[in-house]
């Protein structure tokens, strides 16, 4: 076999590496000198995080069974700096004495899920897919788990994975009877035998339920508030961010080409699901005040808007879906961001004790405002360009009735994201939460999601980038 | 072809005056804040000046091209369907340069007298710069993808405006309300950009607008509930475009508006933001003309409504603020009025220069009755009408300008606001009868209402004052000679031959009977305002009185808020939200929190792992995903 090909696989032998050192140096750093494995640990992933910027081959690895091209790059890419900010933002959490003994796990087990994810995303047929699948889910639940001393945070890993495995299950039904009808688990035999029978529709449906579940879509969704209050904050940015986009880039690449001769049949599903989505999304949203369950029921609303960007299909539709997922990541991580550095310094999650940050806290208030702003949808941050590409997808394929439904709940959803912009700047407090100063790394991570929330939306080189390769996986 | 390169500087200069001042402006001292951002904004106005001049007066061409003196490919989608961003000169957005710059550089000015000693005056000065900005990239922009946006960014700086206050709870309401309204009205725009670039396939302004085009082919025929798809977008578009300029039934925000500081109304809510639904629709007026004349329809006929139902409000208000915003609704609807009944080219566009006309003096009147009454407000420390009265003797300056402007909008040759007025009364006396008697009965109301203002506050008796009002500081009263200079004036400037609906100058008519009418409806509305509160009398409370019902619900606005509140709170709070918030508080957290705090040693069981909650969860997933089967197997047959 070629070098090059080897190449291929260039972000999961490295992401393997990384984490195999990570966890032999915590074994043989000695004991008053394990907090040292927080700053190995992040040079080492940042390491492999931009070597994965470097062009390599393209093609097919295993008899097809591993497709790279440009594009899975780029998501593999997404997901990399994802963890990144999501590292820089944990060392806090880590630096915590309960945590003194399980620093290396934590990077590695998070790099384990990586491995997988990237696995299911170049998948070529669906046991790479469904192996990728398991092997990015099943470390989560111990991740959610982390704070295992803290019964909510059992409770959060236990619910995670037994409801996972439920979902795993009827997914892996859904793919047998598909493999039942068409006789192939490969993706690109499938694609031509697959016929709206109704074998298929329903081994089609346990695999969206499936993917729903990851996605967090209504009905499939209930684990995500409870999980996400439970998990510790760093994990549930982890969870609404990477591996939701994760989820959503491998939806859509399997969509688009698994059931390409189906898509009227998947867009019927698509809408209703994007319709229930986002507004009971947007309703529960409405009445939280725990942040980390506002953003939980904020995110189910995000995603639903994914869909939209799915029913474009096409280079237009995978284009949208992946630059609006790399807005996401940005967005998402400063909200989550400025919680975590609030939580880690006070111990206050909730929204009403937010009350009077800016007086105290200005510049955590404006990447806070910043952030909601961005997920509200408000021109000139990214969130807003992320929407826009989202809409016109959709539009582009003539549904202007979910575009318009999609539009009107980004409205409804500027009220609440104003609540919390409310609490920040205008309401009064006796006590407002303490002048301080977050860690280094963290204020690092929050100025390159702020960054990112100006710069992606301006920089159109990205979007027409992503365009130019996303045709290259039809 | 004229260099224009230098326009890109009225831009950027507010952009930069913007950052310097958020970044840098706590660094010295405020006033200094307050300089550099009106200098800032005086090199904008002599660069928009001098682009009048170049664009206008310079060449001396029949018809006035297109000019895009900044352009570039911002993102492409497919060959014709791209985004730019860039400069786009024609006469309506040379005009609105010159009116954004004038009015944000007298507004600049005013504020270093009214904000002073105010905190955060370094903070207002750059919100300012800001609003500016976003306003000044709405004007020029060459497509509607760049418009939309500067659409949003206005809102957002309006928002940080209105509620510079932000101690004053109401005016954080307001400042909310205003934003809240005006994005929901931009969601119509935004879809109807989108359904327009689906069909066209461009954004380009110059491209939808040019007559005769075919670009409009590919949406022939088809239809949604009754009317055309490009009748949908352009509708949306005017959704969007009805947010910004307050016309019913999104009006509610601007009243609220008056919260914020009284320079930025005069910005805000006479002469910029407001007016950019008016500009929307004018930009977009040959599609509208050509594609979809009954949207046009809708148009005018949104403005005549709005601007009779604002002035009958007008009437009965107290608050002077108030007075002034539901003056601006009412003539906004004028404007939409003349857009309405307009017809493309020649004379026969009458209707759409008269409201270019009426845009560009009515903001030189309207902010200038704007900054008149925060002079006034600045004297007295209060808003209300009952609180002043006599005031002619201590502030000659503003009482004469005021009277200036209260003489224009009323109609009154030869003041700026008759010229304009009668244009468009003309314009719609020609096409649609209906529409001209309501402008006409609106345009006594309008001379009744701003001279009930004026005789209330500067006439009558002297009220008691904590101090004696005193006059203004020069630095306040150089922009109210300004303007008052500008609104007695701007009336003779040759419209017809600048700014008209095809590009192309055209001879008016005078038509003596329509001028002999509404100079005499608006003298017996002065007239019959003199009548009633020149001196402190009886006469008023007693038509109060015989009005009875009527003025009290035109005293509440005719309970529009009201009836929103009722809608959002009593409906959707009660019959949506609250259910569906009882639904996740009691099943979902409810089951192990609501059970726990009634017998605490049963909640830690149930509390744990076999809550149930697990079960209930993977019933509504697996449910969930039969559900969809089933629908999905009985929709296909």
């Amino acid at each position: 076999m070629d070098f090059q090909y080897i190449l291929l696989l260039k972000h999961e032998i490295l992401l393997t590496l990384a984490a195999l050192i990570i966890l032999f140096v915590e074994l043989f750093l000695p004991q008053n000198k394990k907090r040292n494995v927080i700053n190995i640990s992040l040079i080492i992933f940042a390491i492999v995080a931009f070597a994965g910027f470097i062009p390599t081959a393209q093609g097919n690895l295993f008899g097809g069974s591993f497709q790279g091209s440009r594009l899975t790059d780029v998501m593999k890419d997404i997901l990399n700096l994802a963890v990144l900010i999501v590292f820089l933002q944990s060392t806090g959490y880590l630096k915590k004495s309960e945590n003194a003994d399980k620093m290396g796990e934590y990077f590695a087990l998070i790099i384990f899920t990586l491995i997988g994810m990237d696995f299911m995303i170049s998948a070529g047929d669906f046991i790479t897919f469904f192996i990728g699948l398991e092997t990015a889910s099943i470390p989560v639940a111990g991740l959610a788990a982390y704070d295992r001393y803290k019964r909510k945070s059992a409770e959060a890993g236990v619910k995670l994975i037994l409801l996972a495995s439920i979902s795993s299950g009827v997914l892996l039904f859904g793919l047998s009877m598909i493999y039942g009808a068409t006789g192939s688990i490969y993706f690109a035999d499938i694609a031509k035998n697959i016929t709206a029978s109704p074998l298929i529709i329903l081994g089609f449906i346990f695999f969206v339920s499936g993917m729903g579940f990851k996605l967090s879509l209504v009905p499939f969704h209930l684990w995500t508030a409870d999980v996400y209050e439970g998990s510790p904050m760093n994990i549930t940015a982890y969870l609404s961010v990477v591996s939701k986009g994760a989820a959503a880039f491998i939806f859509t690449i399997v969509l688009f080409t698994v059931f390409k001769n189906i898509t009227d049949l998947w867009e019927l599903v698509m809408y209703a699901l994007a319709v229930i989505t986002i507004t009971v999304g947007n309703l529960f949203a409405l009445r939280q005040d725990n942040i980390k369950r506002f953003l939980a029921f904020s995110s189910i609303a995000q995603v639903g808007f994914v869909l939209l960007g799915i029913m474009g299909t096409g280079a237009l539709g995978m284009t949208s879906v992946v630059y609006f997922m790399l807005v996401y990541v940005f967005t998402n991580l400063a909200a989550f961001g400025v919680a975590q550095a609030i939580y880690n310094q006070t111990g206050v999650e909730t929204i009403s004790g937010y009350k009077g940050l800016y007086k105290t806290n200005p510049k955590l208030s404006l990447v806070m405002m910043l952030a909601l702003f961005s997920l509200a949808g408000i021109p000139p941050l990214a969130g807003f360009f992320g929407k826009f590409f989202l809409f016109t997808s959709a539009a582009s394929h003539g549904y202007f009735i979910l575009v318009v439904i999609a539009a009107l709940n980004a409205t409804i959803s500027l009220y609440y994201y104003l609540l919390v912009v409310k609490a920040m700047f205008i309401d009064k407090n006796d006590k407002p939460i303490a002048f301080f100063k977050s860690s280094g790394l963290m204020r690092v991570s929050l100025f390159i999601t702020a960054l990112g929330i100006f710069v992606v939306g301006f920089a159109s080189g990205i979007f027409e980038y992503i365009m130019s390769i996303s045709s290259s996986i039809f | 072809m004229a260099d224009y390169s230098y326009t890109l500087l009225i831009i950027l200069i507010p952009f930069f005056v913007f950052l310097l001042l958020g970044l840098f402006g706590n660094r010295w001292k405020p006033m200094v804040s307050g300089w550099i951002g009106t200098t800032g904004l005086g090199v904008a106005f002599i660069l928009s000046l001098i682009t009048a001049y170049q664009y206008f007066f310079a060449g001396a061409g029949e018809a006035y091209s297109k000019i895009v003196p900044y352009d570039f490919v911002w993102l492409s989608f497919t060959d014709t369907l791209q985004i730019h961003m860039g400069i786009l000169l024609d006469p309506i957005s040379v005009m609105m340069l010159v009116v954004v710059t004038t009015i944000s550089l007298m507004s600049h000015w005013f504020s270093l007298g009214y904000m002073k000693g105010e905190v955060g005056f370094e903070r207002y000065y750059s919100f300012l710069s800001l609003f500016t900005f976003s306003m000044l990239g709405l004007v020029v922009a060459p497509d509607l993808f760049q418009m939309f946006i500067f659409y949003e960014l206005v809102g957002a700086s309006s928002f940080l405006l209105i509620g510079f206050y932000y101690q004053k709870p109401s005016a954080v309401a307001a400042a909310k309300k205003a934003f809240i309204v005006t994005r929901f009205a931009d969601f119509g725009f935004l879809v109807g950009i989108l359904i327009l670039a689906y069909f066209t396939n461009t954004y380009d302004f110059a491209t939808l607008t040019k007559p005769g085009t075919t670009i409009f082919a590919n949406a022939a025929g088809i239809t949604f509930m009754g009317a055309s798809a490009i009748s949908w977008a352009m509708g949306l578009i005017f959704v969007g475009a009805a947010g910004k300029s307050a016309m019913f039934p999104f009006h509610i925000w601007l009243p609220d508006a008056m919260e914020g500081p009284t320079p930025v109304s005069a910005l805000i809510h006479a002469a910029t933001m407001v007016v950019a639904g008016v500009f929307t629709v004018a930009r977009l007026f040959p599609v509208y003309y050509f594609q979809t004349p009954d949207v046009l329809i809708l148009v005018g006929y949104v403005g005549g409504f709005t601007s009779l139902f604002a002035a009958v409000i007008a009437i009965t208000q107290h608050d002077i603020k108030r007075v002034l915003a539901f003056s601006t609704l009412s003539q906004i609807g004028y404007m939409m009025v003349g857009l309405g009944v307009s017809h493309y080219g020649g004379e026969e566009g009458l209707g759409y220069m008269a409201s270019m006309f009426h845009l560009f003096t009515h903001a030189m009147f309207k902010a200038l009755l704007f900054l008149g009454a925060g002079s006034i407000i600045h004297a007295v420390h209060s808003n209300m009408m009952q609180d002043m009265g006599g005031l002619r003797k201590y502030m000659p300056v503003t009482h004469i300008t005021f009277l200036v402007a209260a003489l224009a909008i009323s109609g009154i040759p030869p003041f700026s606001g008759f010229f304009s007025k009668d244009e468009i009364l003309a314009a719609a006396f020609q096409t649609n009868k209906l529409l001209f008697y309501t402008e006409y009965i609106t345009a006594g109301l309008t001379s009744f209402y701003i001279f009930r203002l004026y005789f209330n506050i500067f006439w009558g008796k002297d009220r008691k004052y904590e101090h004696t009002p005193h006059e203004s500081p020069m630095v306040m009263k150089i922009p109210l000679i300004f303007l008052a200079l500008a609104a007695a004036f701007v009336g003779f400037l040759p419209f017809h031959e600048l700014v008209t609906s095809d590009m192309k100058p055209f001879e008016t008519v005078t038509h003596w009977n329509l001028v002999i009418a509404s100079v005499s409806i608006g003298v017996l509305g002065i007239g019959f305002a003199w009548f009633l509160f020149k001196k402190e009398n009886s006469k008023p409370a007693a038509i109060a009185q015989w009005f009875g019902g009527l003025y009290t619900i035109t005293y509440h606005k005719f309970y529009i808020d009201e009836i929103y509140l009722f809608v959002t709170k009593k409906i959707l709070f009660n019959l949506v939200s609250r259910p569906i918030a009882w639904f996740d508080r009691h099943i979902i957290d409810g089951f192990m929190v609501g059970v726990g705090t009634v017998t605490v040693k049963t909640s830690d069981k149930i509390k744990g792992f076999q809550s149930g909650n697990l079960q209930q969860y993977a019933f509504a997933f697996v449910a969930g995903a039969l559900i969809i089967v089933l629908s999905l197997l009985y929709y296909i047959g």
